[in-house]
């Protein structure tokens, strides 16, 4: 690795918008394209720029690496005015992802992947190392994509490439204009995930510009709802801003299924899970309804060795005396991993009919018990476990 | 009817004269190409200064060839001078258009991309906007190679140091010959033809990522694999 490199690597970035306003027509007193826009995105988050279209957002985002001037205000990364520094070097330390991927026709995948670190003179082979190192990353396979032209790739893959592109150099900042603007609901829904998953790794700090308030949501530690005029109209965290739009037009940005919205952004482990009353195949039945008459809910759950759940025992099922046997229990509920969210798990809960399912570890073993109750009151704005996930 | 015999004899002097056609057009070519490439940056760089640029270059290309000719001879006299002003002139339109065509053809995300990622002015021209404009600047050299190799012979008017096959023409004419003058014009045909053929390959051979994609037949299980 270059010296500079590992310097790059190990830093996230924080930005700063400082009382930023931009004016196309500079002689003129309009609204201006943006108004006043100040917020901080701490290192290593995902700050998520949303709004209708024409409300400023790509303006917002050029004015980070210089493509585009502020008529007025300031912007600071890691403390630094970037009006005082070389806006050429400034890209270079910047990824940046547009919407329709830009690669370039003449260039096969690899080099255009390369693109930045050519330009800071790499050496060839560690061009091609990284290229290929991060294909991988974005899930291409390298000896596959490497010498193709973009014209040989799907929308799809494009986008992928867009991203290595800019995670080339491993810039500690990333701007990101609608880069799945342009691919099918399923496939943007892949690469969310896999940007999700590389953020995990990698921590970058990353300004992300959308107007589908579902991915802002979804991909957003915080979230900067604009409205026309350029002006910023609320700036929280997903989870906030659904329990508490700033005004009636986040409140209807964020649209009337925000209950349900919030749904998917909270996950089974946020709950506090109920104990389950739990028996083995073979234990004393007598014991078992003892214990069960002393818990409010009236159900035993017959566990294997492993502790995984096997089926439930209605209060009026468990035999007076002898032992339980795994033939009498009846069927089971949904099990929930930790990570299900709140939305699949009312779901499924619904499917099956039940009120009731069994959150699970990894190895399968019983965590706790989920009703519908704790989802419905998990979701409410001032529910307990109202906190942000999202790229977490 | 064809005096081959006459044809065999002369195949020397066809040979040189075909070498001194392709030297009087490549001198045209090189020498336009570089004032054009020069002129198209300016028109480039300073939009404004395309509509005059482009319309002098359509103005000295009306101005008949004869004409032209007979007008620099009094200045530069018989001289090489003279036969590739003309060459030089009539080039420019063509250049001049195909090759602010081709630099405006590069698209307008690729531009973004190239600043965005931190491209000095210079390099993004050098390395992203002049490899994507070469389609076009190759159409215009094959366009302007057909019509300057069929101006040559128009130079045979200056006397025989000049004029390549065109050579042929104008002494078949004098001398009431027509297997020379068919000589001649054939001979001037076949060469615009086969540099017209040969800039082809030049063209596929700089632009390797303009040729069908090949693998388009893949991309659905790629797509598939990976989503
Ligand atoms: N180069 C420009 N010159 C003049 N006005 C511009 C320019 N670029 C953008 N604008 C105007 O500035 C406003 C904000 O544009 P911007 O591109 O930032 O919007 P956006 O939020 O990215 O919209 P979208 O979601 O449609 O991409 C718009 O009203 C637009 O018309
Ligand atoms: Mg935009």
């Amino acid at each position: 690795m270059e010296p500079d490199e590992r310097a790059l690597g190990n830093a996230a970035a924080t930005v700063e918008f400082e009382h930023v306003t931009k004016r196309y027509d500079a002689g003129e007193n309009g609204p201006g394209a943006v108004n006043d826009l100040s917020f901080v995105v701490p290192a290593g988050k995902i700050c998520v720029l949303v709004g209708p279209s024409g409300c400023g957002k790509t303006t917002s985002l050029k004015m980070v690496n210089r493509l585009i001037e502020p008529t007025a205000g300031r912007i600071l990364i890691d403390g630094r005015d970037i009006s005082t520094e070389d806006p050429i070097g400034l890209r270079r330390r910047i990824g940046y992802v547009i919407q329709q991927t830009g690669l370039f026709p003449h260039q096969t995948i690899g080099e255009n992947i390369a693109v930045v670190p050519r330009l800071l003179g790499w050496p060839a082979s560690r061009q091609r190392e990284r290229a290929e190192e991060l294909l991988g990353i974005v899930g291409l396979d390298a000896a596959r994509y490497r010498d193709r032209y973009p014209s040989q790739l799907s929308g799809g893959e494009r986008q992928r490439v867009g991203v290595a592109r800019a995670l080339a150099a491993d810039p500690p900042l990333m701007l990101m204009d609608e880069p799945f603007g342009a691919v099918d609901p399923i496939v943007r829904e892949h690469l969310q995930n896999e940007l999700l998953r590389v953020q995990a790794d990698l921590a970058k700090t990353i300004l992300f510009v959308t107007h589908d308030i579902d991915e802002a949501i979804k991909m957003g530690d915080l979230v900067a709802v604009m409205q026309n005029g350029g002006r910023l109209a609320q700036f929280a965290p997903p989870a906030e801003l659904l329990a508490r739009p700033a005004s009636e037009f986040v409140a209807r940005f964020v649209g009337a299924d925000r209950g349900l919205k919030r749904m998917s952004l909270m996950r089974v482990r946020d709950l506090p899970l109920h104990a389950a009353v739990t028996a083995r195949p073979g234990d004393d039945a007598a014991d078992a309804l003892r214990r069960i008459t002393a818990d409010p809910f009236p159900y035993l759950l017959l566990v294997d060795r492993s502790g995984a759940p096997i089926g439930w025992f209605d209060e009026a099922e468990i035999p007076a005396t002898g032992t339980l046997s795994a033939d009498a229990a009846v069927s089971m509920s949904p099990l929930f991993a930790p990570e299900t969210t709140l939305k699949d798990a009312l779901s499924m809960l619904l499917d099956n009919e039940v009120q009731a399912g069994i959150a699970v570890d990894r190895g399968g073993r019983v965590l706790g018990l989920v009703t519908d109750g704790d989802i419905a009151a998990a979701a409410r704005p001032d529910g307990p476990a109202a906190r942000p996930d999202a790229g977490a | 009817m064809l005096d081959w015999g006459w044809l065999a004899d002369h195949l020397g002097a066809f040979a040189d004269r075909t070498v001194q056609h392709l030297y009087l057009a490549a001198v045209g070519l090189v020498v336009g190409f570089a004032i054009a490439f020069a002129l198209g940056l300016v028109a480039i760089r300073r939009r404004r200064s395309y509509p005059p640029i482009a319309g002098a270059a359509g103005i000295l290309y009306t101005i008949p060839s004869l004409v032209l000719f007979a007008a620099l001879v009094p200045i530069t006299g018989l001289s090489l001078l003279t036969a590739e002003v003309p060459l030089v002139i009539y080039t420019q339109v063509i250049f001049i258009r195909n090759i602010v065509a081709g630099f405006d053809a590069v698209p307008a995300d690729v531009l973004e991309a190239a600043d965005g990622m931190g491209y000095a002015r210079d390099q993004r021209l050098l390395r992203v906007e002049l490899p994507l404009a070469v389609p076009l600047i190759v159409a215009g050299l094959r366009v302007a190679s057909v019509s300057t190799i069929g101006l040559v012979t128009i130079t045979g008017t200056l006397g025989d140091r000049f004029g390549g096959l065109g050579f042929f023409i104008f002494e078949g004419y004098s001398r009431g010959f027509a297997t020379e003058i068919a000589a001649g014009a054939v001979g001037s045909m076949v060469l615009a033809l086969v540099v017209d053929a040969v800039l082809v390959r030049v063209q596929r051979f700089l632009t390797p990522w303009t040729r069908p994609p090949a693998l388009a037949a893949e991309r659905l299980p790629a797509d598939a694999a990976t989503s």
